[in-house]
């Protein structure tokens, strides 16, 4: 069992049994949520009693956002049923939601920085305080002080927050929800800007609140914490219930599961299929790279990858996958480490030096930064081959030419487009995706690395990427796939990394690793 | 509740529709203004239009109108296309004129006299210094990332105070010392002759700084649409991520731009030294006047940043002003030809938000759901 949350399940836990024998807060009934082209929510079933912490578990895209956004009143169900203690309710706005007791603490907090604490807390409240015109600081702050003192929330109401900890910040977010007094509180993924320290805090502040007959709807995907903290677990997966779970008598292996699914389709076997010489196209050496907001993203990784191999780099969204990729595109620089190339060393930190090394990339913003969206597929088709001799006379474009190789990519790839003048941003996600993949084979590299390739794809785009991206692998180019679809990673690499903060957690042959493992490495847990 | 939405295509037919349509609503807005102020609208119609462009000399007025105006819209139309906001062309024309008036004297001190030479040297020496003072905003935006809307304008009064010093406040190499009384009213040397721009036409004259700005507007357009130079530009302008994950340099690119722009707003400085004022004249009535800086940006986004529709609306602009200054007089106040040319911009610049945009009608509940959807 993982210890990067070392919270005791024991001790942190209420008395409370864990059952459907105490009264309903919540209950959500065939929630349907349909999105243009997404189902996002396919007949969810959910509820939550009170007094209860229940967790919400599921990877990224499994559907648990988009349920709390129903619950909290930001967007309406398109078929189902909510009731709150019984009653059936209908929001038709966030403040209808706010008005039945329900407040949601963001994964991005909603805090206005030059203000106090005590003042963020009575903002947008329109009950007494928060809507008479003078603003009765001394009240709110001893109200405040109260509440902080009351739920172990630590804080100083004067404070500004741009003073303040993240930490400290979610508990003003906390403290938001309970002086509007709150009797359902969601957490959206609470612990991933904490240390584990402050997790411990959070979780006995829930607990407490729980204690007092609130409800606490805890979203994550983490699954020692929400072991520690929750009593029943309700599972999403691919916009369905799964399971609603017992925490207690939940392992860690048998929740991995659950998230990740049974109904997998079999790994490519490898060593049958494929040999594979020790002929490395990309070799990357103790690579630290420093992300947006100064961390340390990528934390010294070093791995290799064939030619001809697929390697697929699995976890959560946010575990450095993307500065990874962005590293070895150029778009990054490292800080440390080396990365090589087909044996010759990159500076990094400049695209068309990797371009011209032989690292074709397929970033996961494909509208933005794989293509320009306002120009032509033209334009887009030789965004980076424009240079070329082939498709310029001296300093001038040779637009002929550009629209035969534009040409070449919409039929070789099958992108449908009107023409090829029509702009980039009116084709459909699969087609954009099949002009990036199709423009950057292409190029004929050597690397190719490819973020999220089928994020937001209909199915049967899905089966077309991932049939290039085979006959790639085929005339030798080393693949490196990020992705958070374990289906996907399992279904293309010969070999699987896993990211857990920055560093490979594990390495794991396709055909020898089993799914719960894969889940139990990208959510911090340690191998068996 | 009326909403805008982004049009996804813009047809052809549009871009003419509305602004005749803009046009038209602005001669409607201008009879009532007219009525109202005792004007017969019909009349002064007639002789606006005719003093414009179809009077006797009026359009060879027009032009010399136009001719400024002309080159700095080409040089906002330049930085603009890029996202790049330099609002500088007013200074950067300033020191065109600098430029091109010490050429000009040094050139004469040598007993220089073939015009074709002063043509080019002028040119040369003011698309130099208009270039480098565009520069340096453009340096700031490349290296430091600084606002180049905030330093290219900033720069306009450092140029116009430059200017002012060199004719007023010193003793410079342009300022003519050579009689008592210009010692006592200060003003630049007059040009050496052969520094006079040729014009061309009889019925109508067209000034050499006006062919020289086709010219330009001509090369620009082939700059933006067939180089490997505009492609870049164009990607840079429409996402500059794409543009670094293609491998461009976009830091180089920002400065060639600045440039760009700045070489032609100086070349229109050279051209009302050559072609008009033969003289540097830093008073508050001479370049710094009629701020051809500033209108050249109205005539850019009239234009939408299309070189060969600068050279169009520049000459519609630059009737538009000349119009202005016969209109006014005794029983028409100039206030009432600001007012007049005001509601043409106006419309001609509200229009604009019609081709990119279109107005729908909502009932309030629906759209904030829409909204609320959409932002998540």
């Amino acid at each position: 069992m993982g210890d990067s949350t070392p919270a005791n399940t024991e001790e942190t836990r209420g008395a409370g049994p864990a059952g459907a024998s105490l009264a309903a807060a919540v209950r959500m009934h065939g929630i349907t949520k349909r999105f243009p082209g997404v189902l996002a929510n396919d007949d969810v079933s959910f509820e939550a009693s009170v007094g209860e912490v229940h967790a919400l578990l599921g990877e990224n895209g499994a559907g648990k956002t988009t349920l709390s956004n129903i619950l909290t009143g930001l967007y309406r169900q398109d078929e189902g049923d909510v009731e709150l203690y019984g009653e059936p309710v209908r929001f038709h706005s966030p403040r209808d939601a706010l008005d039945a007791g329900i407040c949601m603490v963001h994964q991005h907090f909603r805090l206005v920085s030059p203000f106090s604490v005590a003042e963020n807390v009575v903002l947008g409240d329109h009950r007494a305080e928060g809507r008479s015109f003078f603003v009765r600081e001394r009240t709110i702050e001893r109200r405040v002080a109260e509440l902080s003192e009351r739920y172990g929330l630590a804080v100083d109401p004067r404070a500004r927050i741009w003073q303040l900890s993240v930490g400290e910040q979610q508990r003003v977010e906390i403290l938001k929800a309970l002086y509007r007094e709150a009797r359902i509180l969601i957490m959206d993924e609470p612990t991933a800007v904490l240390t584990p320290q402050e997790a411990v805090a959070l979780f006995s502040t829930l607990r407490a609140m729980a204690d007092e007959g609130k409800t606490v709807i805890f979203i994550s995907h983490k699954l020692n914490e929400v072991k520690a903290v929750a009593d029943r677990v309700t599972v999403l997966r691919a916009g369905r219930t799964v399971e609603t779970v017992d925490a207690e008598t939940a392992t860690l292996r048998s929740l991995a599961a659950l998230m990740v699914g049974r109904d997998v389709q079999e790994a490519r076997p490898l060593e049958e299929a494929r040999h594979l010489a020790d002929v490395y196209a990309l070799e990357i050496e103790g690579l630290t790279v420093v992300g947006d907001r100064g961390e340390a993203a990528v934390d010294d990784v070093s791995f290799v990858v064939r030619e001809g191999e697929i390697v697929g780099v699995a976890g959560v969204a946010g575990n450095g996958q993307r500065e990874l990729a962005e590293a070895i595109s150029g778009m990054r620089s490292p800080r440390s480490g080396s990365i090589r190339v087909a044996g010759r060393a990159i500076e990094g930190g400049d695209p068309r030096e990797a371009i011209l090394a032989g690292v074709a990339h397929v970033p996961e913003d494909r509208l933005g930064t794989g293509l320009a969206p306002s120009l032509s597929v033209t334009s887009n088709a030789v965004i980076k081959t424009y240079r070329r001799r082939s498709l310029s006379r001296g300093p001038l474009l040779a637009l002929r030419r550009m629209r035969d190789a534009a040409l070449r990519i919409i039929t070789r790839y099958d992108v449908k487009t009107p023409s090829p003048e029509t702009p980039a941003r009116n084709l459909s996600g699969g087609n954009l995706q099949k002009l990036v993949l199709g423009r950057e084979f292409e190029d004929e590299p050597l690397v190719l690395v490819v973020a999220q390739p089928t994020r937001g794809l209909d199915v049967g785009a899905i089966e077309t990427v991932h049939t290039y991206l085979r006959g790639e692998a085929e005339k030798g180019v080393a693949v490196i796939v990020m992705s958070e679809d374990l289906d996907e990673i399992r279904a293309l690499a010969d070999r699987i990394l896993v990211m857990y903060e920055g560093a490979v957690a594990g390495e794991l042959r396709a055909g020898a690793a089993s799914i719960e493992e894969i889940g139990l490495l990208m959510a911090g847990g340690e191998r068996s | 509740m009326i909403r805008l939405e982004r049009r996804l295509s813009q047809p052809w037919w549009l871009s003419l529709l509305v602004p005749i349509g803009s046009l038209v609503v602005a001669f409607a807005i201008m009879a009532v203004v007219l009525a109202v102020s005792g004007h017969a609208p019909g009349s002064t119609f007639r002789n606006m239009i005719e003093a414009g462009f179809t009077g006797n000399g009026a359009f060879s007025a027009t032009l010399i109108s136009a001719t400024p105006i002309l080159f700095t819209g080409l040089a906002a139309a330049a930085a603009f296309r890029m996202n790049l906001f330099n609002i500088g062309a007013e200074g950067q024309l300033y020191l065109g004129a600098i430029g091109a008036s010490w050429i000009a004297l040094r050139l004469g001190d040598h007993g220089v006299t073939s015009t074709p030479l002063f043509v080019v040297a002028m040119c040369v020496a003011a698309a130099f210094l208009g270039a480098l003072w565009a520069l340096i905003p453009g340096v700031l935006k490349a290296f430091a990332n600084t606002n180049e809307i905030i330093t290219s304008l900033m720069l306009n009064y450092v140029a116009g105070y430059l200017l002012t010093y060199l004719i007023f406040d010193s003793a410079s190499y342009w300022r003519d010392v050579s009689t008592l009384q210009a010692r006592a009213f200060p003003q630049g040397k007059p040009m050496p002759t052969g520094a006079e721009w040729p014009t061309f036409g009889s019925s109508v004259v067209v000034p050499l700084g006006f062919a020289i700005g086709l010219l330009v507007a001509a090369g620009l357009w082939v700059l933006y649409s067939r180089t490997r130079f505009g492609f870049e530009v164009r990607v840079i302008a429409d996402s500059p991520r794409a543009a670094r994950y293609a491998g461009m340099r976009t830091r180089r690119k920002i400065l060639a731009v600045m440039a760009v722009s700045g070489a032609v707003a100086g070349i229109g400085g050279a051209s009302q030294i050559g072609d008009f004022s033969h003289v540097l004249d830093g008073s508050p009535q001479g370049l710094q006047a009629a701020a051809f800086g500033y209108t050249g940006i109205v005539v850019a986004a009239l234009a939408r940043y299309n070189p060969i529709a600068v050279c169009v609306v520049a000459v519609l602009i630059g009737g538009l002003l000349n119009a202005g200054f016969t209109l006014q007089g005794v029983d028409f106040p100039s206030g009432l030809v600001g007012v007049m040319q005001g509601i043409i911009l106006f419309c001609a610049l509200g229009g604009e938000v019609l081709i990119r945009y279109r107005l729908r009608v909502t009932r309030r509940g629906r759209a904030h759901a829409d909204a609320a959807e959409a932002a998540a």
